[in-house]
C-alpha cells in the first residue's frame, strides 16, 4: 500500500511537470508531435529509473562533497546507454528528438530526484519514485503535445483527425504555442487541481540549491514549506 | 568573415536558443525577475558557452574523433564543462574578486544549464571548425542575454498588472514568454534578406 502511495505521488501529487514545474525545456521542445513525446518520456523514465537505483545503491559510497558530480556520472553513463538503445532500435524518434535526448543529462528532473529522494532513501523505494515521476512526466507530455497536435495539426499519433485537418492552428506546433499551451495546462491545474503548482519557480527542485543558498535570484525567499 | 557575422546573427535572432529552441528555459523564467540579475546571468552564460565550447572542440576533434569514441561525447562534455565552470570561479574568486561578487553566484547553476551543453552539441552536430563554432558559442550566448533582459523588462510589467487568479504567477509569465517568442519570429527574413 506505502509503495502504491510513492508510485502515485509522482503521477498526481507531485507531478514533476504540472507542479513540481520541473523538465521545462523538453516539456516544451518535444511536444510538438504525441510519438516524440511518447520517447522522450520513455527515455526519461529509462534513465531515471537506472540512476536512481544505482545513485541509491550507491549513497553510503558517494562522498557528500563530490556528491553532484559523481550524480551527474552516473547519470551520463545512463543517457549514454539509452541514446544508443534508441539509434540502434528507433532510429526515427531518435533523429526527431536530436540534442535533447543527450540533454536528459542536465533535466533538473533526474538531477532532482537523486538529490532529493534517492540519495536519502532505499534502492526499492527509490525505483518505485523513479517509476511513478517518469509516469507522471511521460503522461504530462502526452497531455500537452496531444493538445498541440491535435489543434495544431489535426492529428493524433501521425493518424488523421477528418473534421480537424481543414481548421489547424499551425502556430501551437511552433514554440510560441509551446509556451501557451504550457502556461494554460498549469493555469487549469491551478483551477481545479487538489495540490497547487509552486506559485513561482523555486529553488527546490533545483541541484544546484546547495551550491548557490538562494543567492542565484531565483525564488528562493519564496520556497514553500 | 560575413559567414561567421551570419552566424553570429542567425543565432541571436532567428535560432534563438530560449525562445525557438527551448534550451535554457529554468534560468529564463527563474532569474528574469530582475534587470540586474537577468543581465549578470546573460554575461555569465555567454562566457561559459565560448569556454566551453573552446574546450570541448579540441577535445572532439583531435581526441574523442581519432580514437572513434564518439559516443563518449555525452559524458566527456559534461564532465568538461563542469570542471572548467569550477575552475573558472575559483581564479574569479582569487584574482578578481570584484566580478566573482557580480558573477561568481550565477556559475554553479550554469554546468546543468542545458544551452551550454546545447550548444557544444549543436555545434559539432553542424560540422563547424573551431572559428565557426565559437561564432556560434557567442550568437547563443549574446541571444540568450538579449531574451533574458527584454523579458526582464516584461516581467516587471507583468508584476504591477492584475491576470485571472488561476493564471497569477508561473501561467502568466509562460503566455507573455509566448508573445515575446511570437515577435521573434518577425526577424526570420531580415537576416536572410541582410546577408543575400
Amino acid at each position: 500500500m506505502k509503495a502504491w502511495q510513492n508510485f502515485i505521488k509522482g503521477i498526481v501529487r507531485e507531478n514533476p511537470v504540472l507542479v513540481l514545474l520541473l523538465g521545462t525545456c523538453p516539456t516544451l521542445a518535444v511536444t510538438t508531435s504525441v510519438s516524440n513525446a511518447f520517447g522522450m518520456g520513455a527515455a526519461a523514465t529509462a534513465v531515471l529509473l537506472g540512476s536512481n537505483v544505482a545513485i541509491s545503491a550507491m549513497r553510503k559510497i558517494i562522498p557528500d562533497k563530490v556528491r553532484i558530480p559523481s550524480y551527474i556520472v552516473i547519470i551520463a553513463a545512463f543517457v549514454t546507454v539509452v541514446e544508443m538503445i534508441m539509434h540502434a532500435f528507433v532510429p526515427a524518434i531518435y533523429d526527431a528528438l536530436g540534442v535533447f535526448l543527450s540533454l536528459i543529462v542536465v533535466n533538473c528532473i533526474i538531477l532532482g530526484r537523486a538529490e532529493m529522494y534517492a540519495s536519502k532513501n532505499s534502492v526499492g523505494a527509490s525505483a518505485v519514485d523513479a517509476l511513478g515521476m517518469g509516469v507522471g512526466f511521460t503522461l504530462a507530455l502526452l497531455a500537452m503535445s496531444s493538445i498541440r497536435e491535435v489543434f495544431g495539426a489535426g492529428s493524433w499519433m501521425g493518424i488523421e483527425i477528418p473534421f480537424l485537418t481543414n481548421y489547424t492552428v499551425p502556430i501551437l506546433k511552433e514554440a510560441p504555442g509551446g509556451f501557451f499551451v504550457f502556461g494554460c495546462l498549469i493555469a487549469l491545474v491551478n483551477k481545479f487541481g487538489k495540490s497547487k503548482p509552486k506559485k513561482e519557480f523555486s529553488c527546490a527542485g533545483c541541484p544546484s540549491a546547495a551550491l548557490c543558498k538562494g543567492n542565484c535570484g531565483g525564488s528562493g525567499e519564496e520556497r514553500e514549506a | 568573415m560575413k559567414e561567421l557575422a551570419y552566424i553570429i546573427f542567425t543565432s541571436i535572432l532567428v535560432n534563438n536558443y530560449v525562445l525557438t529552441k527551448f534550451l535554457g528555459i529554468c534560468p529564463f523564467l527563474g532569474v528574469s525577475k530582475k534587470l540586474g540579475q537577468a543581465t549578470g546571468m546573460g554575461i555569465a552564460v555567454t562566457f561559459v558557452m565560448l569556454l566551453a565550447n573552446s574546450a570541448t572542440w579540441p577535445i572532439n576533434n583531435f581526441i574523442l574523433v581519432p580514437f572513434e569514441l564518439e559516443y563518449l561525447q555525452t559524458i566527456v562534455f559534461i564532465l568538461v564543462i563542469a570542471a572548467l565552470v569550477q575552475l573558472v570561479e575559483i581564479i574569479l574568486k582569487k584574482y578578481i574578486p570584484a566580478l566573482h561578487a557580480s558573477l561568481g553566484i550565477y556559475l554553479p547553476l550554469i554546468t546543468t544549464n542545458c544551452a551550454v551543453l546545447g550548444v557544444v552539441k549543436n555545434n559539432i552536430s553542424d560540422g563547424y571548425g573551431f572559428l565557426e563554432s565559437s561564432a556560434s558559442a557567442l550568437g547563443c550566448g549574446l541571444g540568450f542575454l538579449l531574451a533574458m533582459v527584454l523579458f526582464a523588462g516584461v516581467r516587471e510589467r507583468i508584476e504591477t498588472s492584475n491576470p485571472p487568479k488561476s493564471f497569477q504567477g508561473v501561467p502568466i509569465t509562460l503566455v507573455s514568454a509566448a508573445i515575446v517568442s511570437l515577435s521573434f519570429y518577425g526577424f526570420a527574413g531580415v537576416i536572410d534578406s541582410l546577408f543575400a
